[in-house]
Protein backbone atom coordinates (compact mmCIF):
# COMPACT_ATOMS: atom_id res chain seq x y z
CA UNK A 1 0.00 0.00 0.00
CA UNK A 2 1.53 3.51 -1.14
CA UNK A 3 0.44 6.18 1.26
CA UNK A 4 1.52 8.37 -1.83
CA UNK A 5 0.59 7.61 -5.55
CA UNK A 6 1.12 9.36 -8.84
CA UNK A 7 1.77 13.14 -6.76
CA UNK A 8 2.64 15.93 -9.16
CA UNK A 9 3.25 18.97 -6.98
CA UNK A 10 4.49 22.68 -8.54
CA UNK A 11 4.81 24.79 -5.39
CA UNK A 12 5.96 28.05 -6.72
CA UNK A 13 8.90 30.50 -4.96
CA UNK A 14 6.75 32.90 -2.72
CA UNK A 15 3.17 31.83 -2.54
CA UNK A 16 1.58 29.82 0.23
CA UNK A 17 0.53 26.44 -0.68
CA UNK A 18 -2.04 24.55 1.04
CA UNK A 19 -2.56 20.70 0.91
CA UNK A 20 -6.01 19.95 2.39
CA UNK A 21 -7.59 16.39 2.75
CA UNK A 22 -9.00 14.10 5.69
CA UNK A 23 -7.04 12.42 8.09
CA UNK A 24 -5.54 9.66 6.59
CA UNK A 25 -4.99 11.00 3.05
CA UNK A 26 -1.43 10.95 3.10
CA UNK A 27 -0.82 14.44 3.72
CA UNK A 28 1.84 14.26 6.76
CA UNK A 29 3.65 12.15 4.24
CA UNK A 30 3.80 14.60 1.90
CA UNK A 31 4.54 17.29 3.57
CA UNK A 32 7.28 14.85 5.50
CA UNK A 33 8.65 14.14 1.84
CA UNK A 34 9.32 17.74 1.34
CA UNK A 35 12.49 17.75 3.82
CA UNK A 36 12.92 13.98 3.55
CA UNK A 37 11.92 12.60 7.01
CA UNK A 38 10.33 10.45 4.84
CA UNK A 39 11.33 8.93 1.90
CA UNK A 40 9.96 8.44 -1.51
CA UNK A 41 10.04 5.19 -3.15
CA UNK A 42 9.80 5.97 -6.32
CA UNK A 43 9.79 9.59 -7.57
CA UNK A 44 11.38 12.78 -6.64
CA UNK A 45 11.68 16.46 -4.83
CA UNK A 46 13.29 18.53 -5.78
CA UNK A 47 13.90 21.75 -3.46
CA UNK A 48 15.66 25.12 -4.92
CA UNK A 49 16.78 22.79 -7.83
CA UNK A 50 18.21 20.16 -5.96
CA UNK A 51 17.01 16.54 -5.92
CA UNK A 52 16.68 15.31 -2.52
CA UNK A 53 17.05 11.49 -3.26
CA UNK A 54 20.80 12.20 -4.67
CA UNK A 55 22.00 13.73 -1.42
CA UNK A 56 24.05 11.99 1.30
CA UNK A 57 23.11 13.06 4.70
CA UNK A 58 25.31 15.93 4.79
CA UNK A 59 23.67 17.41 1.74
CA UNK A 60 20.46 16.85 3.21
CA UNK A 61 20.95 18.26 6.48
CA UNK A 62 22.27 21.56 4.39
CA UNK A 63 19.11 21.97 2.14
CA UNK A 64 17.09 20.62 5.63
CA UNK A 65 18.73 24.33 7.45
CA UNK A 66 16.74 26.02 4.32
CA UNK A 67 13.99 24.52 4.92
CA UNK A 68 11.52 25.39 8.04
CA UNK A 69 9.28 23.39 9.69
CA UNK A 70 6.10 24.17 12.49
CA UNK A 71 4.34 21.27 14.08
CA UNK A 72 0.87 20.31 15.36
CA UNK A 73 1.92 19.39 18.97
CA UNK A 74 4.86 22.62 18.51
CA UNK A 75 8.00 20.26 19.61
CA UNK A 76 9.58 22.85 21.61
CA UNK A 77 12.30 21.37 23.96
CA UNK A 78 11.04 21.78 27.12
CA UNK A 79 14.38 22.03 29.16
CA UNK A 80 15.69 24.86 26.89
CA UNK A 81 14.59 28.83 27.04
CA UNK A 82 12.24 30.22 24.59
CA UNK A 83 15.48 31.95 23.58
CA UNK A 84 17.58 28.80 23.28
CA UNK A 85 14.78 27.28 21.66
CA UNK A 86 14.87 30.11 19.13
CA UNK A 87 18.43 30.15 18.86
CA UNK A 88 18.97 25.99 18.57
CA UNK A 89 18.74 26.07 14.37
CA UNK A 90 21.36 28.88 14.43
CA UNK A 91 23.57 26.49 17.09
CA UNK A 92 23.53 23.84 14.97
CA UNK A 93 24.50 25.73 12.27
CA UNK A 94 27.63 26.42 14.24
CA UNK A 95 27.28 30.64 13.98
CA UNK A 96 28.92 32.28 16.31
CA UNK A 97 27.30 33.21 20.03
CA UNK A 98 26.98 37.11 19.06
CA UNK A 99 25.59 36.79 15.78
CA UNK A 100 23.36 34.42 17.19
CA UNK A 101 21.61 36.60 19.65
CA UNK A 102 20.99 39.41 17.55
CA UNK A 103 18.96 37.33 14.77
CA UNK A 104 17.24 35.56 17.74
CA UNK A 105 16.18 39.32 18.99
CA UNK A 106 14.64 39.97 15.83
CA UNK A 107 12.90 36.93 15.18
CA UNK A 108 11.20 37.41 18.56
CA UNK A 109 10.31 41.02 18.12
CA UNK A 110 8.62 39.81 14.74
CA UNK A 111 6.58 36.87 16.51
CA UNK A 112 5.69 39.36 19.57
CA UNK A 113 7.72 37.36 22.57
CA UNK A 114 10.44 39.14 23.59
CA UNK A 115 9.49 39.60 26.68
CA UNK A 116 8.97 35.81 26.97
CA UNK A 117 12.35 34.90 26.46
CA UNK A 118 13.29 32.96 29.24
CA UNK A 119 10.44 31.70 30.22
CA UNK A 120 10.63 27.73 29.32
CA UNK A 121 7.93 26.76 26.85
CA UNK A 122 5.79 24.95 29.56
CA UNK A 123 4.66 27.93 31.02
CA UNK A 124 3.10 29.37 27.59
CA UNK A 125 -0.12 29.19 26.10
CA UNK A 126 -0.67 27.23 22.88
CA UNK A 127 -0.41 30.55 20.59
CA UNK A 128 2.96 31.62 22.58
CA UNK A 129 4.46 27.87 21.91
CA UNK A 130 3.55 28.12 18.12
CA UNK A 131 5.32 31.61 17.95
CA UNK A 132 8.03 30.26 19.35
CA UNK A 133 7.96 27.86 16.67
CA UNK A 134 7.56 29.81 14.12
CA UNK A 135 10.59 31.81 15.72
CA UNK A 136 12.66 28.62 15.52
CA UNK A 137 11.69 27.76 12.21
CA UNK A 138 12.47 31.35 10.44
CA UNK A 139 15.53 32.16 12.50
CA UNK A 140 18.11 30.99 9.73
CA UNK A 141 16.75 32.60 6.98
CA UNK A 142 14.81 29.30 5.30
CA UNK A 143 13.04 29.76 2.15
CA UNK A 144 10.91 27.75 2.63
CA UNK A 145 8.62 26.85 5.54
CA UNK A 146 6.52 23.60 5.90
CA UNK A 147 3.40 23.88 8.13
CA UNK A 148 2.22 20.64 9.62
CA UNK A 149 -1.03 20.83 10.56
CA UNK A 150 0.54 24.00 12.27
CA UNK A 151 -2.70 25.33 13.69
CA UNK A 152 -4.86 22.28 14.75
CA UNK A 153 -3.77 21.78 18.14
CA UNK A 154 -5.23 25.56 18.68
CA UNK A 155 -8.86 27.26 19.23
CA UNK A 156 -10.15 28.77 16.85
CA UNK A 157 -8.95 33.20 17.95
CA UNK A 158 -5.39 31.53 18.42
CA UNK A 159 -5.44 29.94 14.75
CA UNK A 160 -6.57 33.24 13.11
CA UNK A 161 -3.48 35.27 15.23
CA UNK A 162 -1.35 32.38 14.03
CA UNK A 163 -2.51 32.78 10.51
CA UNK A 164 -2.14 36.03 10.38
CA UNK A 165 1.51 36.12 11.98
CA UNK A 166 2.38 33.62 8.95
CA UNK A 167 1.14 35.89 6.50
CA UNK A 168 2.79 38.61 7.57
CA UNK A 169 6.51 37.01 8.40
CA UNK A 170 5.73 35.51 4.66
CA UNK A 171 5.63 39.51 3.91
CA UNK A 172 8.14 40.55 6.28
CA UNK A 173 10.59 37.59 4.78
CA UNK A 174 9.34 36.75 1.40
CA UNK A 175 9.57 33.09 2.62
CA UNK A 176 7.86 29.85 0.52
CA UNK A 177 4.51 28.23 3.11
CA UNK A 178 3.65 24.77 2.24
CA UNK A 179 1.23 23.95 4.90
CA UNK A 180 -1.32 20.69 5.29
CA UNK A 181 -4.63 21.64 7.07
CA UNK A 182 -8.06 19.16 7.41
CA UNK A 183 -9.44 22.88 7.93
CA UNK A 184 -10.96 24.80 4.41
CA UNK A 185 -10.73 27.94 6.78
CA UNK A 186 -6.98 27.97 7.28
CA UNK A 187 -6.71 27.22 3.39
CA UNK A 188 -9.04 30.29 2.74
CA UNK A 189 -6.80 32.20 5.31
CA UNK A 190 -3.90 32.25 4.31
CA UNK A 191 -3.24 30.18 0.69
CA UNK A 192 -2.98 31.05 -2.54
CA UNK A 193 -2.62 27.90 -4.47
CA UNK A 194 -4.50 24.53 -2.89
CA UNK A 195 -4.77 20.58 -3.19
CA UNK A 196 -7.15 18.29 -2.17
CA UNK A 197 -5.46 15.19 -1.22
CA UNK A 198 -7.54 11.78 -1.29
CA UNK A 199 -6.07 8.37 -0.63
CA UNK A 200 -2.74 9.29 -1.12
CA UNK A 201 -4.00 11.14 -4.80
CA UNK A 202 -4.13 15.38 -5.86
CA UNK A 203 -7.95 14.94 -6.94
CA UNK A 204 -8.43 18.43 -7.79
CA UNK A 205 -5.65 21.71 -7.30
CA UNK A 206 -5.37 25.15 -8.17
CA UNK A 207 -5.94 28.84 -7.31
CA UNK A 208 -7.83 28.99 -3.82
CA UNK A 209 -10.49 31.49 -5.36
CA UNK A 210 -11.08 28.91 -8.12
CA UNK A 211 -11.54 25.97 -6.07
CA UNK A 212 -13.86 27.98 -3.81
CA UNK A 213 -15.82 28.74 -6.56
CA UNK A 214 -16.01 25.75 -9.05
CA UNK A 215 -15.20 22.88 -6.72
CA UNK A 216 -14.96 19.82 -9.03
CA UNK A 217 -15.00 16.76 -7.04
CA UNK A 218 -17.93 15.80 -3.25
CA UNK A 219 -15.15 15.82 -1.23
CA UNK A 220 -13.78 19.32 -1.81
CA UNK A 221 -17.31 19.90 -1.97
CA UNK A 222 -18.06 18.06 1.62
CA UNK A 223 -14.73 20.08 2.92
CA UNK A 224 -16.25 23.59 1.40
CA UNK A 225 -19.01 22.81 3.79
CA UNK A 226 -17.36 23.91 7.14
CA UNK A 227 -16.82 27.18 5.42
CA UNK A 228 -20.28 27.38 4.21
CA UNK A 229 -22.95 27.79 6.18
CA UNK A 230 -25.12 24.40 6.78
CA UNK A 231 -28.53 24.30 5.72
CA UNK A 232 -31.43 24.59 8.46
CA UNK A 233 -31.42 21.98 10.89
CA UNK A 234 -35.03 20.82 10.07
CA UNK A 235 -34.29 21.14 6.42
CA UNK A 236 -31.31 18.86 6.75
CA UNK A 237 -32.82 16.48 9.27
CA UNK A 238 -35.72 15.60 6.55
CA UNK A 239 -32.69 15.38 3.68
CA UNK A 240 -32.46 12.56 1.67
CA UNK A 241 -30.06 11.20 -1.14
CA UNK A 242 -32.85 9.59 -3.34
CA UNK A 243 -35.51 11.36 -5.48
CA UNK A 244 -39.04 11.25 -4.35
CA UNK A 245 -41.97 10.99 -6.89
CA UNK A 246 -43.15 14.45 -5.99
CA UNK A 247 -41.49 16.89 -3.60
CA UNK A 248 -39.09 19.60 -3.12
CA UNK A 249 -35.11 19.15 -4.41
CA UNK A 250 -32.51 21.18 -2.49
CA UNK A 251 -29.65 22.77 -5.00
CA UNK A 252 -26.33 24.77 -3.89
CA UNK A 253 -25.96 27.47 -6.88
CA UNK A 254 -21.85 28.79 -6.71
CA UNK A 255 -20.74 31.37 -9.02
CA UNK A 256 -17.28 33.33 -9.23
CA UNK A 257 -18.96 35.33 -11.49
CA UNK A 258 -21.29 37.43 -10.24
CA UNK A 259 -22.91 38.96 -13.14
CA UNK A 260 -24.82 35.53 -13.76
CA UNK A 261 -26.58 35.41 -10.39
CA UNK A 262 -29.16 37.89 -11.92
CA UNK A 263 -29.83 35.25 -14.29
CA UNK A 264 -30.47 32.32 -11.95
CA UNK A 265 -33.28 34.30 -10.39
CA UNK A 266 -34.55 35.29 -14.04
CA UNK A 267 -34.37 31.78 -15.06
CA UNK A 268 -36.43 30.75 -11.81
CA UNK A 269 -38.96 33.61 -12.04
CA UNK A 270 -39.48 33.07 -15.76
CA UNK A 271 -39.99 29.77 -15.32
CA UNK A 272 -43.56 28.37 -13.83
CA UNK A 273 -41.94 26.62 -10.82
CA UNK A 274 -42.55 27.45 -7.08
CA UNK A 275 -38.74 27.78 -5.56
CA UNK A 276 -38.05 29.06 -2.42
CA UNK A 277 -34.25 30.56 -1.65
CA UNK A 278 -33.01 29.05 1.71
CA UNK A 279 -29.95 31.17 1.53
CA UNK A 280 -27.89 33.17 -0.43
CA UNK A 281 -24.60 34.83 0.60
CA UNK A 282 -21.70 37.05 -1.59
CA UNK A 283 -18.52 36.17 -0.65
CA UNK A 284 -14.76 37.37 -1.43
CA UNK A 285 -11.99 34.89 -1.51
CA UNK A 286 -8.26 36.17 -2.60
CA UNK A 287 -10.72 39.29 -4.15
CA UNK A 288 -12.40 37.54 -5.93
CA UNK A 289 -16.04 37.57 -4.97
CA UNK A 290 -18.56 34.54 -6.00
CA UNK A 291 -22.14 34.01 -4.98
CA UNK A 292 -23.50 31.15 -3.38
CA UNK A 293 -27.59 30.41 -3.53
CA UNK A 294 -29.45 27.77 -2.18
CA UNK A 295 -33.05 26.62 -3.18
CA UNK A 296 -35.44 24.63 -2.39
CA UNK A 297 -37.63 23.93 -5.65
CA UNK A 298 -40.37 22.14 -5.87
CA UNK A 299 -41.68 19.40 -8.43
CA UNK A 300 -43.84 17.12 -9.82
CA UNK A 301 -42.58 13.49 -10.94
CA UNK A 302 -38.84 12.49 -12.11
CA UNK A 303 -38.91 13.84 -15.37
CA UNK A 304 -39.87 17.72 -14.58
CA UNK A 305 -36.84 17.23 -11.87
CA UNK A 306 -34.82 16.53 -14.80
CA UNK A 307 -35.57 19.09 -17.13
CA UNK A 308 -34.82 21.06 -14.25
CA UNK A 309 -31.54 20.20 -13.70
CA UNK A 310 -31.24 20.12 -17.35
CA UNK A 311 -32.21 23.80 -17.72
CA UNK A 312 -29.83 24.86 -14.37
CA UNK A 313 -26.91 22.99 -15.14
CA UNK A 314 -25.28 24.88 -18.42
CA UNK A 315 -25.96 28.26 -16.86
CA UNK A 316 -24.07 28.03 -13.97
CA UNK A 317 -20.41 27.35 -12.44
CA UNK A 318 -21.73 24.83 -10.33
CA UNK A 319 -24.72 22.97 -9.42
CA UNK A 320 -24.75 20.96 -6.53
CA UNK A 321 -27.74 18.54 -5.76
CA UNK A 322 -27.93 18.50 -2.14
CA UNK A 323 -30.90 16.09 -1.62
CA UNK A 324 -34.32 16.34 -1.51
CA UNK A 325 -37.13 16.89 0.84
CA UNK A 326 -41.08 15.51 0.81
CA UNK A 327 -44.10 17.33 0.48
CA UNK B 1 28.17 3.86 72.30
CA UNK B 2 31.45 3.60 72.94
CA UNK B 3 34.24 5.65 71.39
CA UNK B 4 35.76 2.44 69.59
CA UNK B 5 32.25 1.52 68.09
CA UNK B 6 32.13 5.09 67.00
CA UNK B 7 35.52 4.27 64.95
CA UNK B 8 33.85 1.17 63.88
CA UNK B 9 31.03 2.49 62.34
CA UNK B 10 33.35 5.49 61.20
CA UNK B 11 35.41 3.27 59.02
CA UNK B 12 32.67 1.12 57.52
CA UNK B 13 31.08 4.69 56.09
CA UNK B 14 33.71 5.91 54.80
CA UNK B 15 34.77 2.53 52.84
CA UNK B 16 31.01 2.15 51.78
CA UNK B 17 31.26 5.46 50.57
CA UNK B 18 34.73 4.98 48.75
CA UNK B 19 33.12 1.82 47.38
CA UNK B 20 29.53 3.09 45.94
CA UNK B 21 31.51 6.67 45.11
CA UNK B 22 34.58 4.80 42.94
CA UNK B 23 32.02 2.60 41.09
CA UNK B 24 28.86 5.08 40.65
CA UNK B 25 30.99 7.59 38.82
CA UNK B 26 32.31 4.97 36.16
CA UNK B 27 28.96 3.45 35.89
CA UNK B 28 27.21 6.63 35.34
CA UNK B 29 30.19 7.11 32.76
CA UNK B 30 30.09 3.88 30.85
CA UNK B 31 26.28 3.43 31.14
CA UNK B 32 24.85 6.76 30.03
CA UNK B 33 26.75 6.37 26.88
CA UNK B 34 25.52 2.21 26.41
CA UNK B 35 21.93 3.65 27.33
CA UNK B 36 22.43 6.02 24.64
CA UNK B 37 23.15 3.35 22.56
CA UNK B 38 20.57 1.00 23.14
CA UNK B 39 17.89 3.67 22.13
CA UNK B 40 19.45 5.13 19.31
CA UNK B 41 20.06 1.93 17.73
CA UNK B 42 16.89 0.05 18.65
CA UNK B 43 14.30 0.25 15.18
CA UNK B 44 12.91 3.45 15.02
CA UNK B 45 16.12 5.45 16.62
CA UNK B 46 18.52 7.87 14.84
CA UNK B 47 20.61 5.76 13.95
CA UNK B 48 18.62 1.79 13.81
CA UNK B 49 20.58 -0.72 14.12
CA UNK B 50 18.61 -3.78 15.34
CA UNK B 51 20.87 -6.32 15.71
CA UNK B 52 23.28 -4.73 17.08
CA UNK B 53 20.87 -3.13 19.74
CA UNK B 54 19.63 -6.96 20.08
CA UNK B 55 23.18 -7.95 20.79
CA UNK B 56 24.10 -5.14 23.57
CA UNK B 57 20.80 -6.04 25.52
CA UNK B 58 21.48 -9.82 25.33
CA UNK B 59 24.86 -8.84 27.20
CA UNK B 60 23.53 -6.34 29.20
CA UNK B 61 20.88 -8.84 30.61
CA UNK B 62 23.31 -11.38 30.73
CA UNK B 63 25.38 -8.91 33.51
CA UNK B 64 21.84 -7.49 35.24
CA UNK B 65 20.38 -11.58 35.88
CA UNK B 66 24.25 -12.92 37.34
CA UNK B 67 23.25 -11.86 41.48
CA UNK B 68 25.98 -9.96 42.77
CA UNK B 69 27.32 -12.32 44.69
CA UNK B 70 27.99 -14.47 42.35
CA UNK B 71 29.84 -12.12 40.00
CA UNK B 72 32.02 -10.62 42.62
CA UNK B 73 33.57 -14.16 42.77
CA UNK B 74 33.40 -14.86 39.04
CA UNK B 75 35.30 -11.98 38.19
CA UNK B 76 38.07 -12.39 40.81
CA UNK B 77 40.84 -12.83 37.40
CA UNK B 78 39.26 -9.88 35.89
CA UNK B 79 39.76 -7.79 39.46
CA UNK B 80 43.44 -9.00 39.72
CA UNK B 81 43.79 -7.82 35.94
CA UNK B 82 42.91 -4.59 36.57
CA UNK B 83 43.89 -3.36 40.10
CA UNK B 84 46.27 -6.09 40.73
CA UNK B 85 44.72 -7.45 43.83
CA UNK B 86 41.50 -9.22 44.74
CA UNK B 87 40.77 -8.61 48.30
CA UNK B 88 40.04 -5.04 50.07
CA UNK B 89 38.07 -2.15 48.95
CA UNK B 90 39.44 -1.54 46.26
CA UNK B 91 39.36 -5.22 44.57
CA UNK B 92 35.39 -4.78 45.81
CA UNK B 93 35.33 -1.58 42.93
CA UNK B 94 35.43 -3.78 39.89
CA UNK B 95 32.86 -6.18 40.38
CA UNK B 96 30.70 -3.26 41.85
CA UNK B 97 30.77 -1.03 38.87
CA UNK B 98 30.35 -4.07 36.38
CA UNK B 99 27.29 -4.69 38.22
CA UNK B 100 26.15 -1.06 37.98
CA UNK B 101 26.73 -0.35 34.98
CA UNK B 102 24.31 -1.94 33.11
CA UNK B 103 22.00 -1.41 35.67
CA UNK B 104 22.17 2.44 34.92
CA UNK B 105 22.18 1.78 31.18
CA UNK B 106 19.04 0.01 31.42
CA UNK B 107 17.50 3.01 33.36
CA UNK B 108 19.37 5.81 31.39
CA UNK B 109 17.85 3.54 28.24
CA UNK B 110 13.98 3.75 29.82
CA UNK B 111 14.43 7.55 30.56
CA UNK B 112 15.95 8.25 26.88
CA UNK B 113 13.29 6.16 25.29
CA UNK B 114 10.81 8.27 26.72
CA UNK B 115 11.61 11.53 25.10
CA UNK B 116 8.98 12.88 22.86
CA UNK B 117 9.66 11.74 19.39
CA UNK B 118 8.17 14.75 18.13
CA UNK B 119 11.39 16.64 19.72
CA UNK B 120 13.71 14.63 17.29
CA UNK B 121 12.05 14.82 13.87
CA UNK B 122 11.88 18.59 14.84
CA UNK B 123 15.55 18.58 15.25
CA UNK B 124 16.09 16.15 12.37
CA UNK B 125 14.17 18.68 10.64
CA UNK B 126 16.52 21.01 11.45
CA UNK B 127 19.11 19.23 9.64
CA UNK B 128 21.18 18.55 13.23
CA UNK B 129 23.77 15.84 12.79
CA UNK B 130 22.83 12.73 15.47
CA UNK B 131 25.36 13.54 17.76
CA UNK B 132 23.25 17.03 17.58
CA UNK B 133 20.34 15.22 18.31
CA UNK B 134 22.29 13.60 21.14
CA UNK B 135 23.54 16.37 22.74
CA UNK B 136 20.79 19.21 22.08
CA UNK B 137 17.46 16.50 22.79
CA UNK B 138 17.79 13.39 23.77
CA UNK B 139 20.49 13.69 26.93
CA UNK B 140 18.84 16.95 28.24
CA UNK B 141 15.20 16.34 28.01
CA UNK B 142 16.05 13.10 29.03
CA UNK B 143 17.97 14.81 32.56
CA UNK B 144 15.32 14.75 34.78
CA UNK B 145 15.09 10.62 34.47
CA UNK B 146 18.68 10.31 34.22
CA UNK B 147 19.01 12.20 38.02
CA UNK B 148 16.17 10.30 39.09
CA UNK B 149 17.85 7.16 37.81
CA UNK B 150 20.94 7.83 39.17
CA UNK B 151 20.00 8.33 42.62
CA UNK B 152 18.46 4.74 42.31
CA UNK B 153 21.31 3.51 40.95
CA UNK B 154 22.96 4.42 43.82
CA UNK B 155 20.85 2.99 46.20
CA UNK B 156 21.22 -0.19 44.84
CA UNK B 157 25.08 0.17 45.11
CA UNK B 158 25.04 0.88 48.63
CA UNK B 159 23.09 -2.57 48.94
CA UNK B 160 25.42 -4.25 46.57
CA UNK B 161 28.19 -2.79 48.87
CA UNK B 162 26.87 -4.98 51.82
CA UNK B 163 27.82 -8.32 50.05
CA UNK B 164 31.80 -7.20 49.13
CA UNK B 165 32.68 -8.01 52.84
CA UNK B 166 32.78 -11.58 51.49
CA UNK B 167 36.25 -10.19 49.57
CA UNK B 168 37.15 -8.18 52.75
CA UNK B 169 36.47 -4.95 51.55
CA UNK B 170 34.89 -4.16 54.77
CA UNK B 171 31.69 -1.33 54.60
CA UNK B 172 28.67 -0.97 56.95
CA UNK B 173 27.14 -4.27 55.12
CA UNK B 174 30.54 -6.01 56.39
CA UNK B 175 30.32 -4.58 59.99
CA UNK B 176 26.68 -5.79 60.87
CA UNK B 177 27.21 -9.39 59.38
CA UNK B 178 30.56 -9.70 61.41
CA UNK B 179 29.46 -7.78 64.60
CA UNK B 180 26.18 -7.19 64.60
CA UNK B 181 24.92 -10.94 63.36
CA UNK B 182 28.24 -13.09 64.23
CA UNK B 183 29.02 -12.06 67.59
CA UNK B 184 25.62 -11.52 67.98
CA UNK B 185 26.55 -7.45 68.99
CA UNK B 186 22.29 -6.59 68.71
CA UNK B 187 23.79 -2.71 69.28
CA UNK B 188 25.81 -3.06 66.23
CA UNK B 189 22.94 -4.50 63.98
CA UNK B 190 20.73 -1.81 64.77
CA UNK B 191 23.21 1.11 64.36
CA UNK B 192 23.74 -0.33 61.05
CA UNK B 193 20.64 -0.18 59.99
CA UNK B 194 19.65 3.07 61.50
CA UNK B 195 23.07 4.72 59.80
CA UNK B 196 21.88 3.44 55.81
CA UNK B 197 18.40 4.03 56.23
CA UNK B 198 19.42 7.68 57.22
CA UNK B 199 21.95 7.50 54.33
CA UNK B 200 19.67 5.97 52.04
CA UNK B 201 17.18 8.67 52.87
CA UNK B 202 19.21 11.76 52.50
CA UNK B 203 20.46 10.52 49.10
CA UNK B 204 17.16 9.73 47.92
CA UNK B 205 16.02 13.40 48.97
CA UNK B 206 18.77 15.12 47.43
CA UNK B 207 18.05 13.45 44.05
CA UNK B 208 14.85 14.05 43.86
CA UNK B 209 15.10 17.66 44.72
CA UNK B 210 17.73 18.08 42.31
CA UNK B 211 15.06 16.29 39.44
CA UNK B 212 12.81 18.50 40.40
CA UNK B 213 14.75 21.37 40.12
CA UNK B 214 15.93 19.97 36.54
CA UNK B 215 12.50 19.80 35.50
CA UNK B 216 11.10 22.23 33.36
CA UNK B 217 8.18 20.58 32.38
CA UNK B 218 6.08 21.94 34.59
Amino acid sequence: MAALDGVDLQVNRGETFGIIGRSGAGKSTLIRSINALEKVDAGRVIVNGRDLGSLDQNGLNQVRRNIGMIFQHFNLLSMKTVFENVELPLKLAGQARELRAKAVWRMLDLVGLRDKAAAYPAKLSGGQKQRVGIARALVAGPSLLLSDEATSALDPETTLSILQLLKDLKATLGVTIILITHEMSVIREVCDHVAVLDHGRIIEQGAVWEVFGHPRTDLTRRLLRTVRPPLPETLQGQLQSEPIAAGRMLLRLSSADLQREPSVLALLTAADWDGTVVHAEIDSVQAHTFGTVTLSLRYRGEQQQAALCAQLQPRLADLEILGYVGG
Amino acid sequence: MSADDLQLFGGALTETAVMVGASGLPSLLLGLPLGLLLVITASGGISEHPTFSRGLGALINAFRSTPFIILLVALIPFTRFVVGTTIGTVAAIVPLTVAATPYFARIAEMSLREVDHGLIEALRALGASRWQIVREALVPEALPGLVSGFTVTIVTLIGASAMAGAVGAGGLGDLAIRYGYQRFETGIMVGVIVVLVVVVSLIQVAGDYLARRLNRRV
